[in-house]
């Protein structure tokens, strides 16, 4: 992906999802950092993501008893 | 069956840490996310497109400068949300709502711990196709949670 210093929401929020999954550049977190400490939006975005993970390794099984 | 099973022993030693592999076996196994991996798997189609990771879809979420067309609200209590049944019934129809592809590169990632590479490998698809199918599929789920579940009465009805 070619990148400036500014990011869009939508460039950033990519970066955000794929930091998830590889490990981003140097240039790239410098960027991603500068966008997200100014966009709430982004920071939401960041936090509702590391939350999703939580979640689905959460998930119950169907048969697991319900509280204990 | 025997892919699921194969899938979730990978999955186990990463998880062999966090709780008894056993209970997270069962508990994997038995789901029925397992099923749609299954049934998804067996309709494969043997060449993933660049659209069915998601290009155009992801487009949606954006308007044409770049800002988000819906802004991602406050969540409010995620931690309670956990607590709740109900939470997860959601979470699970949000799943079921993402294309089949799409939604088993991110259970295979988030559920299971796979690295992208075993994922790519196991869909036949290029790594950034694999995180642009997996991006589209945090777009997709981040807002329909909070249509059905964080946007004020939603949890209610």
């Amino acid at each position: 992906m070619r990148m400036a210093i500014r990011l869009s929401c939508k460039e950033a929020s990519r970066l955000i999802s794929e930091g998830m999954d590889r490990h981003l550049s140097f240039r790239e977190k410098i960027v991603l950092w500068l966008h997200v400490r100014v966009c709430d939006a982004c920071s939401r975005f960041t936090k509702q993501l590391v939350f999703l993970r939580r979640a689905l390794n959460a998930l119950p099984g169907p048969d697991e008893p319900e509280g204990r | 069956m025997q892919e699921a099973l194969l899938a979730a022993i990978q999955g186990a030693e990463r998880f062999a840490g966090q709780s008894s592999v056993r209970t997270w076996l069962v508990g994997i196994l038995k789901h029925k996310i397992i099923d749609r991996i299954r049934k998804a798997s067996r309709e494969r189609s043997a060449d993933p497109t660049a659209s069915e990771a998601g290009a155009e879809e992801i487009d949606a979420f954006f308007g044409s400068d770049g800002h988000f067309s819906e802004p991602p609200g406050e969540w409010r209590s995620p931690e309670q949300a956990l607590e709740e049944r109900r939470f997860f019934e959601a979470l699970e129809r949000c799943l079921q709502a993402l294309p089949k592809n799409s939604a088993k590169a991110f259970t295979l990632r988030e559920l299971m711990g796979l690295e992208t590479d075993e994922i790519c490998k196991e869909l036949g698809i290029s790594a950034s196709n694999c995180w642009v199918m997996l991006y589209r599929a945090r777009l997709s789920l981040r807002a329909c949670l909070e249509r059905s579940w964080f946007s004020g009465d939603a949890r209610r009805g």
